[in-house]
């Protein structure tokens, strides 16, 4: 009875403050004013329902909680243990594998773009996961690096025929070195203010693109970006694209396994340690600015990479692919599967990119679910979809480190 | 030197509008050290209200003062409300959690807010009508400052002192340093810290708002858009002239508004934003404690 | 023979407050020194200024290198270069990392005995997979020497409170310091625990050839242990003097004995 009258009382809160934005709609021009009274139906009974979800959540949180506090072990969830267990693992994997091997050949080219989409996505949200994951570093202009690759390969390309696989890695190069640029000034700085520089330093860069008419030909981007070649072969437009999506594939696995071994490293347990307290890790021996340089310019590395690929996969490039949305998307991908959690990051750049595209429906509301999902997580489920799990060292009878 | 005082006036006002809503920034960050990244968003959604009251207004024929007046007051009262009811959901839960958490959720509330806006109202620009009225005292000074101009700087000082004063001597106001100072010592002295929260994204809203309806006016048009920009440079601002302080959120804030004005004014046009966000980079990385801030020693 | 710590006439500003005023301390090498005084009295600022956390304001703090023996001038280092000099720490209110397991908390106090990086790590070469095994094995020997292999996995912050003080402990050995820092390790201990932390440290120092600088308010434990007792008061110097000068002091007494002191 009490939950039903707070709900009431939120639903009545929440007619009440969408009230102006949702039913009316007014015209200056041609004086007119639109009552769109249902909408004001539709926000009393979505609140008062959504209302108890969230009691309900909060009360199982704060149960968990105290849960935690009163058993040490942590308990692994379903899904962490699947993973965890070579036994179950393995098949998976395998099976994943298989899936993703044969998708081109299953599905239309119109779906391998998709999956292209996807997995560029997972090779950004995997980059930006040592950065924000690891380091602890909240870096909300990743996609200027991004930018940089992908503006490499058109340019380079335009002046120099250079080609893809020549740029490949420059475009790696260079984002890392607009990393460590970057970074070296702004590093120091405390957690919040690195991300409002972040944010502005990833603006300029965009700004600049687009204003700057004789570098980057300014808003209308560079058209005509040949796809990667096979061989001094001419591939017809399906072929480049499973070309692409192999090349994609193997970018991704590349991935995964340059960040895996990184968390397992001394590097990478000193990215962690300063994710948790940079006082106590300074004390420890740790270097502060060359442990984060690092992380940035790795980071970076994987965007330049990102770029060079998405500029060859879409032909064309403007300013617009780079703006602050995109990068957010990043983030809210490692965010969501879970900081530090490459399986995290995987499936929920999966679900981000797929799901908008195969629930046509939803698509404009995308954005919306995107931000409130960013705090619902947040609130939540603040350790992500997947949660990363620390790795467990055992030992033999002697010395026998597995 | 019309031309200079033209640009000093332009610059006067954009920073009177950055400076309101630096305002909101800095008295949170000032509390909660939280970076309230859907701050931009609140003042954006003042404008829409204020749009929408004016909308009504002109429909029902009323005056214009009047108009003007009902759009600040409903706007104000509307961006507190959705300020204070972002602080109960997005942040409010998450105050004993990591430091960037709460951060992300800001950044997803703002996201949030931008399309219920873009899905409830329009994605496109909307006309904003004019509310300022024509003063006959201002022709003679028309060539550099409009009306609008005027009343923008006007009002803005008059916000200003009234949150000073309000600050200086109220017993929330008091109750308000204290906890800026110090939570936890504060929450012992028996300070509702809540009930400071709240009124802290109450009055930061109103003022955001405040100036959502007055750039709509000045303008002419708004989007759901706006709030990101504006969130930005206002932030700025607030780091400009210190954040957590109150007179360094208008210095800043006015600092901006010139530097950005006499920039574009006198150098290029085409990198207006650029300007504000090398300014960011650069204060952050040579005086990241702003002009009026102090720098500390955090304790070990 | 040189001190191994050599602090002189060290002060220390925040603003208007001078919170180490002219202090002069040593430390000789296998020895235990505590610093002792009432609280505010600037001990915890005292670490901070020899472990590069704040720059003292003026004064010398000399350091023998642990690695060449030379002797080096740190005002102003970086705590990472002074912990490589062979100063190791722990912290008076307790910074572990507290999302990561303990064992890895104490590898991660080996970081500046090892040397692998970017390239060790992705490619694993035989140096790095080396380096790596002998981290796990030297971490997991330090923990058995302060009882807490039985928590090898355990996500720190889920120790109980005495363990986790030992593991500071440990963690700062693993740095193979020649002086260790210790910030009022008995903090929050009950009389048993705080007797084996007694022995504790006896022991580590007799193993480990470390010598000890100590933060502490249990007379008990201060006495019992320590070679040389410096007290401060007010960010002075009052005394220094062997356990029963101290004991023994008018000005010790009444500053700082005679009062309650059991914070
Ligand atoms: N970062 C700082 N900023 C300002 N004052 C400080 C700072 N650190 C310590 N102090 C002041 O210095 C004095 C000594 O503190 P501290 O060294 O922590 O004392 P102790 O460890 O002996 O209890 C106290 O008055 C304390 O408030
Ligand atoms: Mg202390």
């Amino acid at each position: 009875m009490k939950g039903f009258i707070r709900s009431l009382q939120v639903a009545l809160w929440f007619m009440f403050l969408t009230f102006p934005i949702m039913v009316i709609k007014v015209d200056i021009v041609e004086k007119t004013v639109q009552w769109r009274w249902m909408n004001l139906v539709y926000v009393g009974i979505g609140s008062f329902v959504l209302s108890f979800v969230w009691r309900f959540l909060m009360e199982k949180k704060n149960k968990g909680i105290k849960a935690r506090e009163e058993s040490r072990d942590e308990k692994l969830s379903f899904i962490q243990k699947i993973l965890t267990e070579p036994r179950y693992n393995r098949p998976l994997f395998l099976g994943l594998l298989l899936f993703v091997l044969v998708f081109p050949w299953m599905f239309s080219t119109y779906q391998t773009n998709i999956m292209i989409s996807a997995l560029l996505y997972v090779v950004l949200g995997l980059g930006l996961n040592i950065v924000v994951g690891l380091a602890g570093l909240l870096d909300l202009g990743y996609v200027a690096f991004y930018a940089v690759g992908a503006y490499a390969y058109a340019l380079l390309n335009y002046h120099f025929h250079l080609g893809f696989w020549t740029v490949l890695p420059i475009g790696g190069l260079l984002a890392a070195i607009f990393g460590i640029l970057l970074g070296i000034p702004v590093l120091r700085l405390r957690g919040d203010y690195l991300a409002i520089v972040t944010l502005g330093f990833g603006e300029i860069i965009r700004l600049v693109l687009e204003n700057w008419d004789e570098f980057s030909f300014g808003p209308s981007g560079i058209s005509n970006i040949p796809r990667p070649g096979f061989f001094g072969l001419h591939l017809t437009v399906e072929q480049a694209t499973i070309y692409i999506y192999y090349l994609v594939v193997i970018m991704s696995l590349i991935t995964i396994f340059v960040v895996n071994r990184l968390q397992n490293s001394r590097l990478g347990r000193a990215w962690l340690a300063l994710r948790e307290d940079e006082i106590a890790c300074e004390a420890m021996g740790i270097d502060r600015m060359k442990t984060k340089l690092a992380a940035f310019a790795l980071g970076a590395t994987w965007a330049g990479f990102a770029g060079v690929i998405f500029a060859a996969k879409t032909t064309f490039i403007n300013p617009a692919s780079f703006t602050f949305m995109e990068s957010a998307i990043i983030l809210s991908i490692v965010v969501l599967g879970g900081m530090g959690s490459i399986p995290g990051v995987i499936l929920a750049a999966f679900l981000m990119i797929l799901l908008p595209e195969y629930l046509r429906a939803f698509s404009q509301y995308r954005m919306l679910l995107f931000g409130a999902s960013m705090v619902l997580v947040m609130v939540f489920r603040p350790q992500g979809l997947i949660p990363n799990v620390r790795r467990k060292y055992l030992y033999g009878q002697k010395q026998g480190v597995r | 030197m019309d031309y200079f005082w033209d640009l000093f006036f332009s610059g006067l006002t954009r920073g009177s509008i950055y400076a309101l809503i630096a305002l909101g920034y800095t008295m949170v960050y000032g509390i909660i050290e939280l970076i309230n990244f859907a701050h931009g968003e609140i003042y954006m959604l003042g404008a829409f209200t204020g749009l929408i009251v004016a909308g009504i207004c002109s429909v029902l024929g009323l005056s214009l003062i009047s108009t003007l007046v009902l759009a600040i007051v409903i706007a104000m009262i509307y961006a507190s409300a959705y300020g204070v009811t972002v602080e109960r959901i997005a942040y409010r839960p998450l105050r004993n959690a990591p430091r960037l958490s709460p951060l992300i959720s800001a950044i997803g509330m703002s996201i949030f807010l931008q399309n219920y806006v873009l899905l409830a109202q329009t994605s496109k620009f909307v006309p904003f009508p004019n509310l300022i009225p024509d003063f006959a005292f201002m022709q003679p000074f028309e060539d550099f400052i409009g009306p609008s101009e005027l009343v923008i700087i006007v009002v803005t000082a008059v916000a200003m002192t009234v949150l000073t004063l309000f600050i200086k001597y109220t017993k929330i106001g008091k109750a308000m340093r204290a906890t800026a100072q110090n939570r936890k010592m504060a929450l012992l002295c028996g300070v509702n810290v809540d009930h400071v929260i709240s009124m802290t994204f109450i009055i930061g809203s109103a003022l955001a708002a405040l100036g959502g309806v007055l750039i709509g006016s000045y303008m002419g048009q708004i989007n759901f858009f706006i709030g990101f920009i504006a969130g930005i440079k206002a932030f700025t601002a607030a780091v400009l002239g210190g954040i957590g302080s109150i007179p360094g959120a208008v210095l800043g804030g006015l600092i901006l508004g010139w530097t950005e004005s006499f920039a574009t004014g006198y150098v290029s046009s085409d990198y207006q934003d650029v300007f504000a966000f090398c300014l960011l980079v650069l204060i952050l990385i040579f005086r990241p404690a702003g002009i009026l801030g102090r720098t500390n020693t955090k304790k070990v | 023979m040189l001190p191994i710590l050599e602090v002189k006439d060290l002060c220390m500003d925040f603003g208007g407050l001078r919170a180490l005023d002219h202090i002069n301390l040593e430390v000789f090498s296998d020895q235990i020194v505590a610093l002792i005084g009432p609280n505010g009295a600037g001990k915890t600022t005292f670490f901070n200024c020899v472990t590069g956390i704040y720059e003292p304001t003026h004064g010398d703090i000399l350091v023998l290198s642990r690695d060449d023996g030379q002797r080096k001038r740190i005002n102003g280092l970086k705590p990472n270069k002074i912990t490589e000099l062979g100063l190791a720490r722990t912290f008076q209110n307790i910074r572990l990392f507290p999302n990561m397991t303990v064992l890895e908390n104490v590898m991660i106090g080996r970081h500046t005995r090892t040397r692998s990086w970017i390239f060790g790590a992705l490619f694993r070469d035989k140096k790095t997979v080396q380096e790596e095994q002998e981290t796990v094995e030297v971490s997991y020997n330090i923990l058995k020497k302060l009882q807490l292999e039985k928590y090898v996995n355990e996500i720190a912050s889920n120790l109980p409170y005495g363990a986790q003080r030992r593991l500071e402990i440990a963690r700062a050995l693993a740095a193979e310091p020649s002086l260790l820092l210790l910030d009022e390790p008995a903090a929050g201990m009950n009389p048993k625990e705080t007797k084996q932390l007694e022995e504790l440290i006896l022991q580590i120092k007799e193993q480990e050839r470390v010598s000890i600088l100590l933060i502490e308010h249990d007379m008990k434990l201060v006495m019992n242990i320590s070679e040389m007792v410096y007290v401060v008061e007010y960010g002075r110097l009052l005394a220094k003097g062997s356990p029963r000068e101290i004991k023994e002091d008018e000005r010790v007494i009444k500053a700082y004995l005679g009062e309650d002191h059991d914070a």
